[in-house]
């Protein structure tokens, strides 16, 4: 039997050696505390050099922050990101035939790897994905013989000479363009999407299907996974997340509302209905209660860069999984353990329901996911030890060490630590994203985007 | 009247206790079932998939709205329940009931 990589240990102030030491870098967004819905963040993305980072929100809005390139004289820190481009991804729209208006609200973006000089990314809402091609403009035309530098006609009789028009540098624009719209193949609301590495394929997964599209091909789309029963009344179970597999063009995975991971193989056949593997932890039937399904529920499933593991995350904890092992993960970490004993009001007041998403650092060694009150948490899954720290203005000064974070469970409060009845639910953070490379993250609030980096000696 | 009887009894109670104690999770689920009787006749899935699967704002039809109108006469419409509970067939929205379609075209925050 294997040992279980049981994580209890709790990491206060920084360390030395190996630790890494967060600092705050940078926040984006509104200071006032009254948010406009538009402004929630929905989506983090880092592209795959990590130059560029997209936010979506509920607007529909989509921003691309790019980063500064160091100066190599001044290296105290890792350049700033700064808006690169900004645009309306999504409108809302309206389903005549169910009376039901479709959100604008970006669920999930996911950026193509650079092939050109151009950036391409997928966005996409309940409904409908869109390829987008961002690219930069920094040489204009001048010298027509025809028109003048403002656009206006020139009479053509009052040419006299001819002149070859020449590109003069302008100021850069980047332009965002939709060059594809892949869209009704969706019946009910699109939680994933993922492009495959191939680099021409994609599949995006609702509660009930998956569909395999090509880049290229938007008016068609197979469909290869299907759990919709023949009765609704038969329905149990929802498809949450779904990924493909970072090397394995064939293989992907779908968790599911019940705590399962189905891992699917394209070449077994046509639909893949039929899993290849199921990764379920058993559960112990005595200490099941109301709530155990809900919380088993998967928010997010995330390979490793490797491929050889993917991470999981349920309301109250992280689970790292061996794609050769089903019967069980091989590292549980708890999240916010504290919260089971408050399941009764998360209830009540929907957080229960919460999506968290979860994130691997470019080297596998360390994994992030958010939590409330604006904490997030870190685990080094080599050391064992985590973190918790908080995305808040209060700590703003640049190449400032966060200070760690701890909550108190129940007994008596020691100086700085938090209790559970005073962590504030409305602040949470559910989307994380950790440049691929670099020791960079991306932590949104509700409606702001903090950057933090490692102090840089 | 058997001696055993109220032994029997007293031992069921101390593990129920013991569930509580040992499991907040349990404990929880007995304060939820106190506050809401007739919450889990289903389990805790089929419900809340449901609720998942019809997500999406509902939007005023003049024709349902006054047909039902024409319907009812003098009775009044039955009104939006709040949050939790599902979206039936007989639910007409009213004007009132609506959210106020949110503007867009706004620049995003986040570049400001």
């Amino acid at each position: 039997m294997l040992p279980r990589f049981a994580l209890r240990s709790m990491f206060h102030g920084a360390g030395g050696g190996n630790d890494i030491q967060w600092c705050f870098s940078q926040v984006k967004g509104a200071v006032d505390d009254d948010v406009a819905e538009a402004d929630i963040i929905s989506t983090v993305e880092f592209n795959h050099s990590g130059e560029l980072l997209a936010t979506g929100d509920k607007g529909g809005r989509v921003v691309i922050f790019q980063q500064e390139q160091e100066n190599k004289i001044q290296s105290h820190s890792r350049g700033e990101y700064n808006v690169y481009s900004t645009f309306q991804s999504h409108e809302p729209e309206f389903d005549y035939l169910k009376s039901l208006e479709i959100e604008e609200k970006i669920n999930k973006i996911r950026w193509l790897p650079q092939k050109n000089a151009a950036q391409f990314l997928l966005s996409t809402n309940d409904k409908t994905i869109k390829l987008w091609k961002i690219s930069e403009r920094d040489k204009r035309p001048e010298g027509y013989n025809l028109k003048e530098e403002d656009g206006r006609y020139r009479d053509p009789t009052t040419v006299t000479t001819l002149r070859v028009p020449v590109f003069r540098p302008m100021d850069l624009m980047v332009e965002a363009s939709p060059r594809r719209i892949f869209a009704n193949a969706h019946t009910y609301h699109i939680n994933s999407i993922s492009i495959n590495s191939d680099y021409e394929t994609y599949l995006s997964a609702d509660d009930l299907r998956i569909n395999l599209w090509h880049l290229e091909i938007t008016d068609r789309s197979f469909n290869i996974v299907d759990i919709k029963p023949a009765n609704m009344e038969e329905l149990t179970e929802v498809i949450t997340a779904a990924e493909f597999h970072p090397n394995s063009c064939n293989t992907f995975v779908y968790s599911s509302s019940k705590g399962t991971i189905r891992l699917c193989d394209m070449r077994a056949s046509a639909l893949c209905d039929r899993h290849s593997k199921l990764f379920e932890e058993p559960e112990d039937p005595s200490n099941r209660s109301f709530f155990s399904e809900i919380i088993s529920s998967i928010s997010d499933v995330k390979f490793s860069h490797s491929g050889r593991y993917m991470m999981t995350r349920d309301y109250l904890s992280v689970k790292i999984w061996d794609l050769n092992m089903e019967n069980r993960p091989v590292e549980t970490y708890q999240v916010h353990e504290y919260l089971r004993s408050k399941l009764c009001s998360l209830y009540e007041n929907d957080c229960i329901f919460d999506k968290f998403e979860c994130c691997w650092n470019g080297s596998d060694s360390v994994v992030m996911t958010g939590s409330y009150n604006n904490f997030f948490r870190m685990f080094d899954r080599n050391t064992k030890r985590d973190i918790t720290l908080e995305a808040s203005r209060e700590n703003n000064k640049p190449r400032t060490v966060l200070k760690p974070r701890k909550v108190c469970a129940s007994g008596k409060r020691k100086k700085d630590e938090i209790s559970v009845d005073s962590l504030d639910f409305n602040k949470k953070i559910l989307h994380t994203a950790w440049h691929p490379k670099e020791n960079i993250i991306a932590v949104a609030t509700t409606n702001n985007l903090y950057i933090f980096q490692d102090k840089v000696n | 009247m058997s001696a055993e009887a109220p032994e029997a009894a007293s031992a069921e109670e101390q593990k129920e206790m013991e569930d509580k104690v040992t499991s907040p999770e349990k404990a929880e689920e007995a304060k939820l079932k106190a506050r809401y009787p007739h919450l889990g006749q289903k389990s805790g899935g089929s419900d809340f998939l449901k609720k998942r699967l019809q997500k999406g704002q509902k939007y005023f039809d003049s024709g349902d709205y006054n047909m039902a109108k024409a319907k009812m006469k003098n009775k009044q419409l039955p009104a939006a329940a709040p949050d939790k509970t599902e979206v039936t067939g007989d639910h007409i929205p009213t004007p009132q009931d609506l959210p106020q379609r949110k503007p867009s075209l706004v620049a995003s925050k986040l570049a400001g």
